[in-house]
């Protein structure tokens, strides 16, 4: 960027707006002013190091970029005045510097060294958090439609050829060959063709597609209309869930300004190819990320899906040929055509080329978006790039794929991330969720947890999802509820049964749901049974949860050689289920125990155990 | 494009070779290779589903189990239908299916008859491991044609999709999502205020007891059993060839005399024939139509649309209340007779028209809403008390334990029981048309139609059209049946761009015999055999004209008059109402 007056770069994605980046730009410009002075604020997506946000970055010595964290409303101002008063850049909370094509500075670190982004490539997100998302001036600077240019030149056939060259595959979980599914719908023989870029992104605490949409939308935008041109597509439509307004605000704009610059809807080669986009908003189901389903909520129907075969590379939008793809894989589409092939393919391992962004979250300490090559291994993305887990706690496992993928235990730490490994230890690549546990969860909980999910955002078309979902799920609460609450013997010997049916109930349901989410939705039982079947034996047959994490199958019982009798505890138990009197040994009632724990937190002595 | 046979397909099912044309699929071949395989949402003609699961099936070299119902089937495929892994599969769907299903099976109203106790009983289902929550819907009595019961609906979606695709009504339709799935009408209305024809296709389609039709059967007992009023009814042509099936008699089989029979037996003093009301139809409309060709007026305008079938009536004033005009202001066969029973045959025997309790026996639901239609009757005396269904009927005849298949034939009693064959056609779709030309044609020229079977309007398909000479002026025809047709139909009418003269519209496949009291499920080979039935017993007719009745040119002698008189007018014509849209949010 080539900037003359103080210019700052405040990370502006949806979790730096959360943080506070607003205040800090108000801060900023009042700064400003009483230094009467202009600032230019340019405004970026998410640089990835969400636990570092709000960070501003400031740009110094004709270029040079200095990134601070953790930046506060309060620490703002002092920050301007070292910066551009005193020319001092090394503070406490320096990230470091981005030279550019600049001499770095003596004595700051760069940004590229720090810990978090060592391991990380960054081909897709290259430009999150450090251009300007919505200008297209700054988009081409940093070789924008170029690769659409080059595209254009190659022809359909050179672009398809291109693609397969580089080894893409489907970003959303599913791992398809991107160039053979272009293929595919490039054959068919019809005059209207669709394309459509799957941006529902529905995973729970999953946010690598709405990163990409918000900090360089251009770059999704590109590979579509690349895309349509090498299928020969001519209306393009982004199906963006409604729970993500900045995404869609950025998008609009940007399609308004490629109407603008000739881009969309006016001719791109000699032969009078046109493409248009729009936008369609969805409307909160989860299940309307499954290709079929997209297209039947496009269409205006229910969002259910469908048998395939016909596929909708045959059949899809109003029964025409159709692709659909994942934002991620379409802003890969770009940069393989501008830089060629070899540029994707040769990162990663054989069978899985290129990298894969995700969102690292949970128990870990750099919490963020992290873009890593395929084929690192699962203890470089935890501990050196996450930072390891926090309060000195012990790994347990992570979730991967969100809560149709399945959890990898401590053993398997160094898996190498491709779609094939994952899959056979039970788990999948998904879109990119990775949620890091500690000895604190308890994994019959996480069951819980995704398969509550997962049964509540069934379509209900088909009988084993819609039934057996629920059925898997009663079985998990029946077996994280206490003795005491459960009615009779028969109740007893009931849940017996159905955990006896359990293993049986996920395979059928494995085996035949009509669509991905019924079929994966076991996938958060079957891989927690697989490698944590002791948890599950102690909920069953011991009634005990041994992460402590099912408050309710807890006893709380008090200490006889360490009471006191001072009766704080039964005074402040809401259930009235501690009886002793002054200055003697208290005793709890389980059966009116709640398991709240105001008794734990209450008793000086230590006296109340909890098991 | 070449025309010519497709290519045929070779693949194993179960080690078996068998062949079929490209397009088809796994289900398609397993039946010609002689192989069951269960389905519970598949409706053939239509679009498969893919929800029930139930037709899976094993393919070698693919990983998952697979839907036959919707997977083509491929040249060298090996596919195994019986396998442990797939008889798993099935077995443990048919236990989720019952895990949220009542045990109500004993007072079921379709106790042996529905394809989920079928199923348990095939799957040999001992015992239901999941017990957890389950659907409770409070039921919906409000339509007088349709119960909803939820709480026993499976979700298989062949009520929607055929009042959506056949019908194209769409008054029900999934709603939420999850294990809270349920079918309702939109924003969960009353079925009444929707936009339900009452057609009874769903009724049909569904496979356990969560749709049936509001029962008149207790009502018809205890009045049969008072014997303080006069019994009379009145019998369907469509009934004629179809209630034979609930007793093991072939499809299509006569069994005429048998219903006079078994309602004389029931207790019934006086029966009747809906035929007779048939013939009285096209008297009134053929001369209605003759008048509209001659002076035609604003207010009686062209195409002609039939007003016989009260579903058609009652979507045509949802959906194109400026069309009414159109309608013919007949009423249909099961009310002109109603009528004439609580006038003509009451006065003639003494009788006060409340002490007259007057059944019809339909293959149809839409009539039970028909019959209590505001403009019928007279004050609280009803032109119609109680509408049967096929069904009913059968089921009132096993409750007295009368064995239909060795009852005797009986006739009709006269008054109002004597037909010509053109009653008798009504019951399939292009019946109406082809006897309104065969009366118009006489009317107009005063010859009689030499070549009196009518081929083009005749058949299963959803839309016939023609063109009739009638002595020089040609009028063109059409006939059609499912509501889905219907709509287009009228909206090229609206359009400008049919010319058609006279339209004859039934809401049911095929017509009458494929109506929503019939027997469960939609089979079109079924529908194919009543119809060709119905053209049989034409034939038996001597008399096949219904100006040549000679009951019904005795009817217009001593009551009547004339076709449109004042009292044919008082008696046998109607009117209609403006309805609200939902689909249009009128």
């Amino acid at each position: 960027m080539t900037v003359t007056n103080p210019t700052i770069v405040l990370g502006m994605g949806t979790c730096g707006l959360a943080s506070g980046a607003g205040k800090i730009r108000n801060v900023a410009q009042k700064w400003a002013e009483s230094h009467s002075s202009n600032i230019t604020i340019i405004p970026t997506g998410c640089i990835g190091f969400c636990q570092a946000e709000p960070i501003m970055d400031v740009i110094v010595n004709g270029g040079t970029r200095i990134s601070y964290g953790s930046v506060t409303a309060q620490d703002a101002p002092f920050i301007l005045d070292e910066v551009f008063v005193h020319k001092h850049y090394l503070l406490d909370g320096v990230l470091g510097q981005h030279p550019g094509r600049n001499n770095p500075i003596d004595g700051i670190p760069f940004v590229a060294d720090h810990p978090f982004f060592k391991k990380q490539v960054k081909y897709v997100l290259r430009n999150c958090g450090v251009i300007d998302p919505s200008s297209i001036a700054e988009y081409r600077e940093h070789g924008g439609f170029l690769g659409l240019e080059r595209a254009l030149s190659l022809g359909r056939g050179g672009i398809i050829q291109e693609v397969i060259r580089s080894g893409l595959r489907g970003r959303g979980g599913a791992g398809f060959l991107s160039g053979k599914k272009w293929q595919l719908a490039s054959q068919e023989k019809s005059s209207t063709k669709y394309l459509v870029c799957n941006a529902d992104e529905g995973d729970p605490g999953a946010f690598m597609d709405r990163s990409l949409l918000e900090g360089d939308p251009f770059s999704v935008l590109e590979g579509m209309i690349i895309a349509g041109y090498a299928i020969g597509a001519t209306e393009g439509i982004v199906y963006c869930r409604a729970e993500y307004p900045l995404a869609i605000e950025r998008l609009t704009q940007s399609i308004e300004t490629l109407k603008k610059e000739g881009i969309l809807e006016k001719p791109l080669d000699g032969a009078g190819f046109t493409f248009s986009l729009r936008i369609k908003k969805g409307a909160g189901a989860f299940v309307c990320g499954e290709e079929t389903a997209l297209m039947a909520s496009i269409e205006g129907r229910r969002g259910m899906p469908r048998p395939r075969p016909p596929y909708p590379s045959v059949s899809g939008l109003n029964g025409n040929p159709t692709n659909v793809n994942n934002v991620e894989t379409f802003a890969n589409v770009p940069h393989i055509l501008r830089e060629g092939a070899e540029s994707l393919a040769s990162m990663g391992t054989e069978t899985s080329k290129g990298t894969k962004v995700f969102a690292l979250t949970g128990k870990i300490n750099n919490t963020g978006l992290v873009e890593v090559p395929m084929g690192i291994t699962l203890r470089e993305i935890i501990y050196d790039i996450g930072g390891g887990v926090p309060d000195g706690k012990d790994f347990k496992a992570v979730q991967i794929g969100g809560p149709s993928g399945g959890c990898i235990p401590k053993e398997l730490l160094d898996i190498r991330i491709d779609y094939e490994s994952l899959k056979s230890a039970g788990a999948m690549m998904g879109s990119g969720g990775l949620v890091v546990m500690d000895s604190d969860t308890c994994m019959v909980d996480v069951a819980k947890f995704f398969l509550s999910f997962t049964t509540k955002e069934s379509c209900g078309k088909c009988i084993p999802c819609r039934e057996g979902t629920q059925r898997m799920y009663e079985v998990l609460e029946k077996i994280t509820t206490p003795y005491s609450q459960m009615g009779s013997e028969q109740e007893n010997l009931y849940r017996f049964n159905m955990v006896l049916h359990l293993e049986n109930l996920a395979r059928v349901i494995k085996d035949t749901s009509l669509c991905g989410l019924g079929q994966s939705a076991p996938n958060a039982i079957i891989s927690t049974l697989r490698y944590f079947r002791d948890e599950y034996e102690a909920h069953i047959f011991d009634r005990k949860c041994p992460a402590k994490a099912c408050r309710s199958l807890l006893t709380y019982t008090i200490d006889t050689d360490v009471c006191n009798g001072c009766t704080l505890c039964a005074r402040n138990c809401p259930g009235g289920a501690i009886v002793g009197e002054k200055k003697k040994v208290h005793y709890i009632v389980d059966e009116k125990c709640t398991r709240c724990g105001k008794c734990f937190e209450s008793c000086r002595a230590g006296a109340v155990l909890v098991s | 494009m070449i025309v010519g046979r497709n290519e045929m397909v070779e693949l194993k099912i179960n080690d078996r070779t068998v062949e079929i044309e490209e397009g088809g699929t796994i289900l398609d071949a397993a039946q010609k290779a002689g192989e069951r395989i269960p389905t519970l949402c598949h409706i053939k003609g239509l679009l498969p589903s893919g929800a029930c699961r139930m037709c899976v099936v094993e393919v070698k070299g693919r990983n998952g189990l697979v839907p036959s119902c919707s997977f083509p089937a491929e040249p060298s495929m090996e596919v195994l239908t019986n396998t442990p892994r797939v008889l798993n599969a099935r077995r443990t769907i048919v236990q989720l299916l019952l895990a949220s299903h009542p045990f109500d099976c004993l007072s079921c109203n379709r106790n042996h008859f529905c394809e989920l106790q079928s199923l348990a009983s095939q799957y040999q289902i001992e015992s239901v491991p999941f017990r957890g929550k389950s659907r409770i819907y409070p039921p919906d009595f409000s339509s007088p044609s349709i119960v909803r019961t939820p709480s026993k609906c499976i979700l298989c979606g062949r009520c929607v999709r055929t009042c959506e695709e056949i019908q194209d009504v769409s008054a029900i339709d999934f709603t939420r999502r999850g294990f809270d799935t349920i079918v309702l009408p939109a924003f969960n209305e009353a079925l009444r205020e929707t936009d339900c024809v009452n057609c009874g296709q769903c009724v049909l389609a569904c496979p356990t007891g969560a749709l049936h039709e509001v029962s008149a059967l207790e009502q018809v007992m205890r009045v049969l059993q008072d014997g303080k009023k006069h019994v009379v009814a009145q019998c369907a042509p469509a009934v004629r060839v179809s209630v034979g099936e609930f007793y093991g008699l072939p499809v299509g089989a006569n069994v005429t005399g048998k219903i006079a029979s078994a309602l004389r037996r029931l207790g019934v003093r006086t029966v009747f024939d809906t035929d007779f009301a048939a013939d009285l139809t096209i008297m009134e409309e053929a001369s209605e139509l003759i008048r509209r060709l001659t002076s035609p007026e604003a207010n009686r305008p062209l195409p002609l649309f039939t007003s016989c079938c009260p579903g058609w009536v009652k979507f045509l004033e949802h959906n194109f209340p400026e069309m009414i005009a159109h309608l013919s202001t007949c009423r249909s066969p099961q009310q002109m007779m109603g009528s004439l029973v609580k006038s003509y045959f009451a006065e003639r025997n003494g009788l006060r028209p409340e002490d007259v309790y007057m059944i019809s026996v339909m293959p149809c639901t839409a009539k039970k809403f028909e019959a209590a239609r505001p403009e019928f009757g007279h004050g609280s005396v009803e032109d119609v008390d109680a509408v049967l269904t096929t069904r009913e009927f059968s089921r009132l005849l096993d409750l007295y334990g009368i064995d239909f298949a060795a009852l005797p034939e009986e006739s009709f009693d006269e008054l109002l029981g004597t037909t010509s064959g053109s009653g008798d056609v009504f019951a399939a779709s292009g019946g109406v048309m082809e006897s309104a030309l065969r009366t118009a044609y006489h009317l107009i020229t005063g010859k009689d139609l030499a070549e009196i079977e009518f081929a083009p309007v005749r058949g299963f398909d959803g839309l016939k059209e023609a063109t009739v000479d009638i002595d020089g002026t040609s009028i063109k025809v059409a006939v059609v049946n499912t509501l889905a047709k219907a709509r287009r139909l009228v909206r090229n009418v609206k359009a400008g761009v049919s010319d058609y003269t006279f339209v004859e519209v039934m809401a049911c496949p095929g017509g009458c015999v494929g109506g929503g009291g019939q027997s469960y499920g939609i089979d079109s080979e079924r529908i194919k055999k009543r119809i060709e039935a119905v053209y049989e017993v034409d034939r038996t007719r001597v008399v096949r004209r219904s100006y040549q009745n000679p009951r019904i040119v005795a009817l217009y002698e001593e009551y009547l008059e004339k076709p449109g008189s004042h009292r044919s007018h008082e008696l046998l014509h109607t009117g209609y109402q403006v309805r609200g849209n939902h689909r249009s949010g009128v």
